[in-house]
This record gives structure tokens, sequence and C-alpha cells, in this order.
């Protein structure tokens, strides 16, 4: 659902906040650079999820197999076939366009656990295969050597990571305008009519696989794009980025931040990740507990996400001053 | 050659049965109550490390397997009272979210009781040698992981066929409105069912500890093929997760054998194709719809 | 084969499931314009027929044709495309959604405009003024704006109606659209079926005889798959068979 606007002025706070939060950052943290940049990537890769998970309502748990691509695409070809960023950037984004483009037009006739199952079997091949494939991806090891040009000519990888984390933030806010033009457009609600009712919308002479298949395309290029920053950035590609770990960390952080809200991700990835190297230095098995534990409780008590905590709480304001809020 | 086979034979029923016990729970909460619960791994982890831990501390193993189902069952009762219920109606993608959850929270208690090794259970010795079957020597244990197996399935397949309960039970999984429109008391129905499915879970955890090793990862590492079973098998399919559980146990021996390197993406990819061709199982209940 | 004007036709239409016989050479035609209701016990096979019709069960044999155009083989929401729309028996909307939304939604598909992503205030503001226009019609314009969780159920199946309307149907199939009605609203719905286009073949499934009365030029009964007769009201009515099937469900 397209929610509600709020008034202008709470709007255009609303959006300033997070970009000047990124810029700020840039500013305020430049030997922690690395991290944020770390964290605008996840974000990136949690929003091109909301497309499919949470606007089409696509249950996956292999969305890090797009995003492996990606970084592997990025790497390889800064390896093997030139080291221009942008270069292998867009490689990065073709390769993991396509593969969601075939695997998509594989599954996406089916739903709920046998969906899941198909994703979670693609996302298993995909990296057994990494695994195995030492020669190509260096196993376990991981790609290592990677080294870039500078992006026009002029802004440096370097180990302060300045060009990487506003390379990474301009790539995000491009995505981020792509998202929200279409999640406003009728073909965002057209799948967000899908998500709710599959049967309306067939009624209504929706072509729904294609539309699944177009969305699941654009999400899979997204998240190809989030690993070849990831790639890039680091310049160094580990078996992480393909595992079923990471598909279900990436889920995490967008449950928390909150599904269908445009900044969801950023709200979500950013906990996640303060979360997690926060209680990583009490002791290794904190986090686990931190994470599970707040994904527990979002799912029981926010159905919104913790950027539900706010209407939530007004809501629960309202009933206790027993006006009803939405003419109940 | 054929005692060559016959070993592949024996490892894979043998891995089978362990799978099938501890799937089997999962079949049918997720038949009967439509739950995804990417949680079941943990209930059998849970078993494991209690065998573990009190045969570790000179404890008898069969008293410890014992007490590892009923822990499992008893934790599972409060899970489902307290946590499982609400779920029913809050969708699929709740369901997995917060059952992963539930497995995180576990891994991490695992962690931080029993720490981040390998846990072992201590096996009785006789089970730890391997015994004359003629052709060979084989493991001992192996062939105890069989015979247990076969006996539960068994003592299941009747109960499922001769009780009231089981009759009850495969109603509910087929047609629970109906089942419910006849009397069926399908919610304490399926709280007896969730806690005998956690214990079983929790049993095949703690026997199946030579197989399956104890990690705190275990619960996130073993669900995908738990899963498998469930999915492939057919969800609230009784026999479905027997034929998938001893499919895959031989699938992922032969492949270990032959194909070692290639063996884990053959058996997803198996898996994938198998979904594509038959996406409500290879023996879905009735009215899998 | 099919006269042009013929705006649904039905030919042979069988399907069974086993030893279950749901439907028996079903034979049907509809000319632009009529009003035939669709009758029969529960479990006589008009939920089959309908999902037969709409492609969500493939026959045996037989033919479906609208307007000339086969459509047999088509998806269901290609037979949409091809002018067959449906109502449900139960309110299928997009509850989280307004009554609006819901209107201009299918307006966008209809046009073709529900692929824009990038390029779509122009279009999408005609699709809401149409969707607007439509709800009038139905005389819920004032429920333009609220979430259709909250409209009484009456209006939520107005909606349905007024969506399916906006699709430009030429064959028209109401799933019992009473159903489920609290009785101070089910006059609302009567008269919505009493504007409904006159160029549109209809086809309503209903049990309650009011309606059928009111509503239809023509009744066919459905028992166990086969079509037992069919004939104006004051025929089928009259009809002992009929009588005797429905076991008292008289409505003269």
């Amino acid at each position: 659902m397209i929610r509600p606007r709020t008034g202008p002025a709470l709007a255009a706070i609303g959006h300033a906040l997070p970009w000047a939060i990124v810029i700020v950052y840039f500013y305020a943290a430049p030997d922690q650079l690395g991290f944020g940049t770390q964290v605008i990537i996840w974000i990136l890769f949690a929003m091109s999820l909301d497309l499919a998970l949470g606007y089409a309502g696509i249950l996956t748990l292999g969305h890090a197999g797009f995003f492996g691509l990606g970084a592997y695409t990025a790497g390889l070809f800064a390896i093997h076939v030139s080291p221009d960023p942008l270069l292998g950037h867009l490689a990065a984004v073709a390769i993991a366009a396509l593969f969601g483009a075939v695997t998509g037009a594989m599954i996406l006739h089916t739903n709920g656990v046998t969906l899941l199952m198909l994703t979670l079997a693609i996302v298993s091949v995909l990296s057994e295969f990494a695994n195995q494939a030492r020669g190509l991806t260096g196993g376990d090891d991981g790609l290592q050597g990677i080294k870039l040009d500078p992006i026009f000519g002029m802004f440096e990888f370097n180990i302060f990571g300045k060009t990487a984390y506003l390379y990474a933030a301009v790539v995000l806010f491009g995505w981020f305008l792509l998202a929200w033009r279409l999640v406003r457009s009728p073909f965002g609600r057209s799948l967000d009519g899908i998500r709710q009712n599959p049967r309306r919308m067939r009624a209504i002479g929706t072509p729904v696989w294609w539309r699944l298949v177009a969305i699941y395309t654009i999400s899979a290029a997204i998240a190809g794009s989030a690993g070849a920053l990831s790639a890039q950035a680091t310049r160094f590609v580990g078996l992480s980025v393909l595992s079923l770990l990471s598909s279900g960390i990436v889920t995490v952080a967008l449950i928390l931040g909150g599904t269908r809200r445009i900044y969801g991700a950023f709200l979500g990835a950013t906990i996640y990740f303060v979360v997690q190297d926060y209680s990583a230095k009490i002791s290794p098995f904190f986090w686990e507990f931190v994470v599970g534990g707040m994904l527990i409780l979002t799912v029981l008590l926010l159905d919104g996400g913790l950027l539900d905590l706010g209407p939530a709480a007004l809501r629960l304001r309202d009933r206790w001053h027993g006006a009803a809020k939405d003419g109940e | 050659m054929l005692s060559f086979a016959l070993t592949v034979l024996l490892d894979g029923i043998s891995y089978g049965m362990i799978l099938f016990l501890i799937s089997v729970g999962l079949t049918v909460t997720m038949g009967l109550m439509r739950i995804v619960n990417l949680a079941h791994g943990a209930f059998a982890m849970i078993g494991g490390y209690v065998a573990g831990y009190l045969t570790q501390n000179g404890g008898n193993f069969y008293l410890a397997a014992i007490a590892a189902a009923a822990a499992a069952g008893v934790l599972g009762g409060i899970a489902e009272a307290s946590i499982y219920r609400p779920l029913y109606r809050k969708g699929e993608l709740a369901q997995v979210l917060l059952t992963i959850g539930i497995a995180f929270v576990t891994t991490g208690a695992i962690t931080a009781i029993f720490g981040a090794f390998p846990y072992p259970v201590v096996f009785p010795d006789y089970l730890t040698r391997p015994i004359d079957i003629g052709f060979r020597d084989y493991p001992a244990y192996r062939l105890f992981l069989i015979a247990v197996g076969a006996i539960i399935a068994a003592v299941l397949w009747l109960v499922m066929d001769g009780s009231i309960y089981g009759a009850r039970l495969r109603a509910a999984v087929d047609n629970p409105r109906m089942a419910r429109a006849v009397g069926i008391d399908v919610n304490r129905l399926f709280t007896l069912t969730f806690i005998i499915g956690c214990g079983l879970a929790g049993l095949g955890g703690a026997i199946g500890a030579g197989v399956l090793s104890l990690e705190p990862d275990y619960a996130l590492k073993y669900i995908v093929l738990f899963l498998v079973v469930v999915i492939v098998g057919g969800e609230g399919s009784f026999a479905g997760s027997f034929v998938a559980a001893m499919a895959l146990g031989i699938i992922d021996t032969l492949g270990k054998y032959f194909v070692a390197e290639a063996a884990p993406y053959l058996l997803y990819a198996a898996v994938f194709v198998l979904l594509l061709w038959r996406p409500k199982g290879l023996l879905p209940p009735k009215s899998a719809a | 084969m099919t006269a042009p004007h013929t705006a649904l036709s039905v030919r042979g239409l069988s399907k069974n499931f086993g030893a279950l016989v749901v439907a028996q050479a079903i034979d049907l035609d509809l000319a632009p314009g009529a009003r035939v209701a669709l009758i029969g016990p529960n479990g006589a096979g008009k939920t089959t027929f309908v999902n037969l019709l709409t492609g969500f069960l493939e026959p045996d044999s037989g033919t479906i044709a609208v307007a000339g155009e086969t459509l047999i083989g088509l998806r269901p929401e290609e037979r949409v495309k091809r002018g067959l729309v449906r109502t449900h028996q139960i309110s299928t909307l997009l509850f989280e959604n307004t009554a609006r939304e819901n209107v201009a939604i299918a307006v966008a598909e209809r046009e073709g405009f529900a692929w824009r992503m990038l390029r779509f205030g122009k279009e999408w503001r005609a699709c809401c003024a149409e969707a607007q226009g439509r709800l009038e019609e139905m005389e819920i314009g004032g429920a333009a704006d609220r979430r259709v969780a909250q409209l009484p159920y009456g209006e939520q199946r107005l909606i349905e109606i007024a969506i399916a309307l906006s699709l430009r149907p030429r064959v028209l199939l109401l799933d019992e659209p009473a159903a489920g009605v609290p009785s101070h609203e089910t006059e609302l719905i009567h008269q919505a079926l009493d504007r409904l286009p006159e160029g549109i073949a209809i086809l309503i499934i209903e049990h309650d005889m009011d309606v059928v009365f009111r509503f239809a030029q023509e009744i066919v009964v459905l028992v166990q798959g086969r079509i037992l007769m069919r004939g104006t009201p004051a025929a089928i009515s009259a009809d002992p068979g009929v009588r005797a099937v429905y076991l008292g469900k008289t409505a003269v």
C-alpha cells in the first residue's frame, strides 16, 4: 500500500534526514568510512529486497545470490577484463539482471514455501559452486588482488575510502530515485496488488507472471549493483557474499526497518550493522541473540518494522483515548 | 562391487533415518497448521546438546536420549503455546522471519552455554565399534540408527493407520475445516502433535549426533535439509517424508562417494528440478491445494 | 460456427475428475444484452462452470467463445482481455487500498498503463478520474477515499461490480452478487444490477430467488453438471422437475 502522506513539512524533513546523515557522516567520521560504506551497500541491498519481497510479495531467501553474482562479476571483470570500475559495475548489474530474469522466469509461477525452497536451492547451488570453483573465485580465501582505476580517471580508490564511500552514496541515491518512482507508478501499484491478492489481479487481466519476473529482474540488478560496490569498495570478494546467511541478514535488516517504507532499508541496515558491530565486540554470540530477539519482537509486535514505532505509538494513544483514528 | 553398493545403501539409509526422524515432526506441522517453521532444527539441536551434556557427564546413553526427546518436547510445548499459536494467522513471511529469529536466538544461547566447537555425544562402546555383517565390517552405530529409525517409523505408521489419534490427524491434515466441522479439536491435536514432533526431532538430534554433528550453527545449517525432505516429500505427507528422507540420504551418500566435490550442489540442483516438476512434492496429501 | 453477434458461446463443455462428473456437455449461448440466471442446488457445478469459463479449470472437451473468438487455451488474464469478466462470491479486493485505487488499478490495466514505471502522472490521474465516475455510478462516490477494509460489506460488493464494469466486458459473470450482504444493504445491490449497461451479456449465479426473478429474462437450471432446463422464469418455476430438484426452493 502507498501509505497516506504526512504533512509536507514533515515529509521534507523525513526525506532530508537520511541523506543529511549520509553526508554528515562523511565529514564527521573520516576514519570509519569503511564501516559507513558497508552500511550504504547493505542499505542498497536491502532496498533491492524490499522491491521483490516487500512490495511484490515474492518470498525469497536467495537474494544473496544476486549480490554475490554482482560482487564476483565486478571482481573478476577488474582482474581479467578491465580495471575500469564503472564498466565492471555495469557488467555486474547486467549479469545479475540476466540471472534474475532467467531464474525468475523459471520459478515465479510458484509461490509460498515451494518458491522459498526454490530460491534456497538456487542460492545454495551458487554458493557451493563458488566454493568449488577455487580457480575462478579463490574459494575460501576469496578473490583478492582486485585493482581498480580511478573513477573518471580522477577519483582513486585507496585506504582512506573516501572515493568508495561517495561512490556508494551516489549509486544508492541513483537507485533510490528509480525505486521511489517505480513504487508509486502504476507498475508498482499492480505489484502491490499482486502481493495482496493475486486472484483479484488476474481477474482484471494482469499478466501476473510477467510483472513478477520484471520486478525480480530489476531487484536482482540492484542487488548485483550492491554486490559490485562491495567488491570494488573493499577490493575483495569472499564466499560470504553468496551465502544463505547473507540472505538472512539482508532480510533481517529489511524487516527491522520495515518493508514498503521508502527508508525502511536505511533504518534497518543501519541498526543491524551498528548492533552487530557493538555486540561482536562484547562477545561472538551476542549478536545472534540480539538480532534474533529483535526479529522476533519486530514480527510479533510491530507489523511495519521499527519505522512503525511512531505510527504504532500514535495508534496506541488513540485507542487509549477511545478515539478511532482509522474510523474503526 | 556388491559389497560397495550395499555399503552405500546402508550409509544412505542410516543417514536417511535420522533425517526422517527429525523431519517427520516438521512435515506434520507444515502440513497440518501450515506454519513454515524454520526453527525446527533448533529442537533437534537442543535434544542433541542435552544428550551430549548428560553423556559427557557419565549419564547412560539411552536415558540421555530419552531426556533429549523429553526436553525438546517440553520446549516445543512451551513454544507452541506462546509463540507459534499467534503465527497461524500472520502469513508466511512473518512465520519465516519469526522462526528464523528463534533459530538465531537458540544458536546464540547454545554458543553461550556450550561454546562454539563441535559438541560430542558419548555413545556406548559397543556402538562405536564395527560389527561383522557378513560381507564386511560395518559400524554398529549406523546399524543402530537404522534399527531405531525403522522401529519408530513402524510405530508411527501403526499409530497413523490404526489409532483414533492417527485417524483424526490424517483427517485434519487432509481437510482442517471439515475436520473441525465433524468435531475434531484441531488445535489440541496440533499442540500434541507439535510436542511429539519436537520430541522426535530431539531424539534424532541426540542419537544422530554421529551423522549430523552438533555445533551451534546446527539449526541454521541443517534446516535446509529438513525442509527439502518435507517439501520434496509433500507437506503433511508422512509417507512422503519417509521416501524423501531415504532418497536424500542415498543420493547424498552416492554423491559423496562418486562426485565428492559436486555432491552438495548436485543435490540442490536436483531439488530445484524436482520442485519445478512437482511443486506439491512427490507424495502430497490429498487436499494439497 | 458461432454467429458473430453471440456474446458468449459454449458448446459441449465437459469436465470430470475421475468418476466425478462436474460438467456434462454443457451448451449455452448468450446474446449481447442477455440477462440470464444460472441456478441449481449446492454442488450442482455452478462454481465449476464459472472456473471453466474463466480459465481456472481446463475442460476435458468443448469450446468457449466470446464474440466469436475462442477462449480455449487462454490463461485467465487473457480471457479478461477478450471481454470475459467476473465478480467473486466473496469480496476479492485490495483491502489495503482505497475504493478509488481499486477501480483505478483496473482501469490502468485495461488501458495498458499498468506497465508504466517512470512517466505516468497524467495517465494515472485519468484512471483515477474514471474510477471516481464508476464509483459514482454505483452511488458510492463518497467512499472513494476510504480503505476498502473499512467499508461496509454491501459497498464492497458494489466496488466489485464497479471494477468489473470498468474493464468494459462483453460478457459479465456475476457470482452471487448479493451473497453475504446484510438485508438493509441488498436494495443498493439490486438497483445496481438494474442499472447494468444494456449491451453486456450477463450471467448471474444466484440462490436468492427474489434477485433471480427481478433480474433474469431467462433461467438456466444446472444439476450435477448438466443443464436440466432452460426457459423463462415463469416456465421454470412452473416445471415440476425443477421443483423436485430444488426441494422446496420455490419462489412463485
